[in-house]
């Protein structure tokens, strides 16, 4: 338990031995290179929130929850709602995130995101009007991290998609204008709201370079032994972001491949959350307590 | 004084229906988390907290701040910003997050036994996921049974609760969101529960010196009543690990 070494290397044998597995095309807990790790969802896990959920990815642990409010559009885009990731590294997950160590952490996350959610295909901003050029809808994602176990970005993304597919938002009653004044009324009826379709709602994959092949869903100790990776978020098949991590250099011919199995994989891997949200019941037992 | 009259009806009931003396319903967790040495969660009534302990490793950041005969406690809260009704602007770093770590160090140092850890540290982080009424108990709580689940030596269970007066007579324990906002004075005691010493007391508004003992006494209670629940976690906690060993099973 008292370990007297503040610095986090893995020794060297495991390191080699990551790379002789991963060019078998079997890795150190068994998988292949195009396997995720487990991966466990749960939604509504924050009562007060509009939608929620929780997602565990082996070590990973994400918990998102939307919160919504009124706002007044951006006077460029009267007709658009708007739409704010917000990244939080708690120190829970590792101390390195203590005070204000976290923060980079979060917003190469939070900026990777709303790039990935810019584009309109992806998520239509345009329903979140109330009234053009006066109100809107503001959605806040909050993401927290809770644990740290290597993929970030796949398992955040995930999350985010299933926070927003559990959202509800409020149906309006009437709005009255007076003047300057706005009164919006919301419906009295808790359980009639509108969900987001969220079928756009892009997936990141992170594909990551260890010797002269590629993985996804890299652990924490595959994460240390490449030498860079590309993240790429997909909508329905097609590429909306793609920003290279790490300090390592990449030949365009690998970045090509990176890419084709990036969609690939992000194709399969939305199918399975598709199936699996569908399966979620309402009133499920969720939490930490399970 | 009439809006006081509310926290209590004339039937003996608060507004959640609990009666005076009751604590709201206590449910936690250890070891939720595999990367921390130590973690827990508790949910006391709505409130939700986790905590989570690293160490005792090196001191970090220069060992200038290393005690010869002590072992540094160093504490973090923050509160996730969709813990509270209204959306939080950050999670940390504001006055009463800060105000909040400084009385969770007072609290736990009382109770770990730094003496035994020279030269190290050991961190206690606690995040909010929901907010709604005595935060800094919950906090105390959870992060008594995350230093358990650590294995970090105590000198017994520090215990946090909060007591309030009603209808300027009746001493009312574990204080939600609701009886907080409505106001009436609160009082926060944190605990060493088995040998009734107060480690930290740290009182709101006003109420007369004559209440005084009674409140306190039922804050006090209170942290009794919280050290026996947390008790059948851990020993339930320990009965589960051990139970490969079949230690369960011996008398």
């Amino acid at each position: 338990m008292l370990i007297l070494s503040s610095e986090k290397t893995d020794n060297p044998a495991r390191i080699e031995r990551t790379y002789y597995l991963i060019s078998e095309n079997i890795r150190i807990d068994g998988r292949e290179r195009e396997d995720y790790r487990p991966m466990e969802i749960e939604t509504d896990v924050v009562s007060h929130a509009f939608g929620s959920s929780r997602l565990r990815l082996a070590n990973t642990d994400v918990l998102v929850a939307v919160k919504i409010e009124v706002d007044a559009p951006y006077p460029e885009r009267p007709l658009e709602g708007k739409l704010e990731f917000f990244v939080d590294c708690s120190a829970n997950a590792t101390p390195e995130f203590e005070g204000r160590g976290g923060e980079e952490l979060a917003v190469e996350l939070s900026n990777c995101l709303s790039s990935a959610y810019r584009s309109e295909e992806v998520f239509n901003l345009k329903k979140l009007c109330i009234m053009k050029g006066r109100k809107c809808w503001k959605l806040y994602v909050d993401i927290l991290l809770l644990e740290v176990g290597g993929n970030l970005f796949d398992a955040v993304s995930i999350a985010v998609k299933a926070a927003l597919w559990n959202t509800q938002i409020p149906k309006i009653k009437s709005i009255n204008v007076d003047g300057s004044n706005i009164d919006i009324q919301v419906c009295d009826d808790i359980f009639s709201c509108t969900k987001l379709d969220v079928t756009g709602a892009p997936l990141m994959v992170t594909v990551c370079k260890i010797g002269d092949k590629c993985i996804v869903d890299p652990n924490a100790a595959e994460e240390q032994c490449s030498v860079g990776a590309v993240v790429v978020a997909v909508s329905r098949g097609n590429i909306c972001t793609i920003s290279q991590t790490g300090t390592g250099s990449f030949h365009p011919d690998t970045f090509k491949s990176c890419l084709i199995l990036g969609i690939s994989v992000a194709q399969r891997l939305e199918d399975s959350l598709t199936e699996t949200l569908g399966e979620i019941k309402a009133n499920q037992d969720v939490g930490f307590l399970k | 004084m009439s809006r006081k009259k509310e926290l209590i009806s004339n039937i003996g009931l608060r507004l959640d229906g609990r009666r005076a003396g009751e604590l709201r319903r206590i449910r936690c967790k250890l070891g939720v988390f595999s990367e921390p040495d130590g973690s827990a969660y508790i949910e006391q009534g709505l409130t939700k907290v986790l905590a989570a302990v690293y160490g005792p490793h090196q001191v970090r950041g220069g060992r200038s701040k290393a005690q010869h005969d002590s072992a540094i406690v160093n504490c973090q809260f923050s509160m996730a910003v969709f813990s509270t009704g209204e959306r939080k602007r950050r999670p940390r770093g504001d006055r009463k997050s800060t105000e909040m770590s400084i009385h969770l160090h007072q609290a736990l140092v009382a109770a770990i036994k730094v003496e035994l850890y020279p030269w190290t540290q050991i961190d206690v982080y606690v995040e909010v996921l929901h907010a709604d009424g005595g935060i800094y108990p919950a906090c105390v709580n959870a992060a008594t049974l995350a230093l358990i689940d650590a294995g970090i030596p105590l000198k017994e269970y520090v215990c946090a609760c909060t007591a309030s007066l009603a209808n300027d007579d009746i001493p009312m324990i574990d204080i939600s969101h609701q009886e907080e906002v409505m106001g009436g004075p609160t009082l926060t005691v944190a605990a060493l529960p088995m040998s009734k010493k107060v480690v930290l007391l740290e009182m709101s508004q006003r109420f007369h010196v004559d209440h005084l003992p009674k409140v306190l006494k039922t804050a006090l209670q209170g942290c009794v009543d919280i050290k026996n629940i947390l008790d059948v976690t851990v020993s339930n906690n320990v009965k589960e690990i051990g139970s490969s060993t079949r230690w369960g099973n011996m008398t």
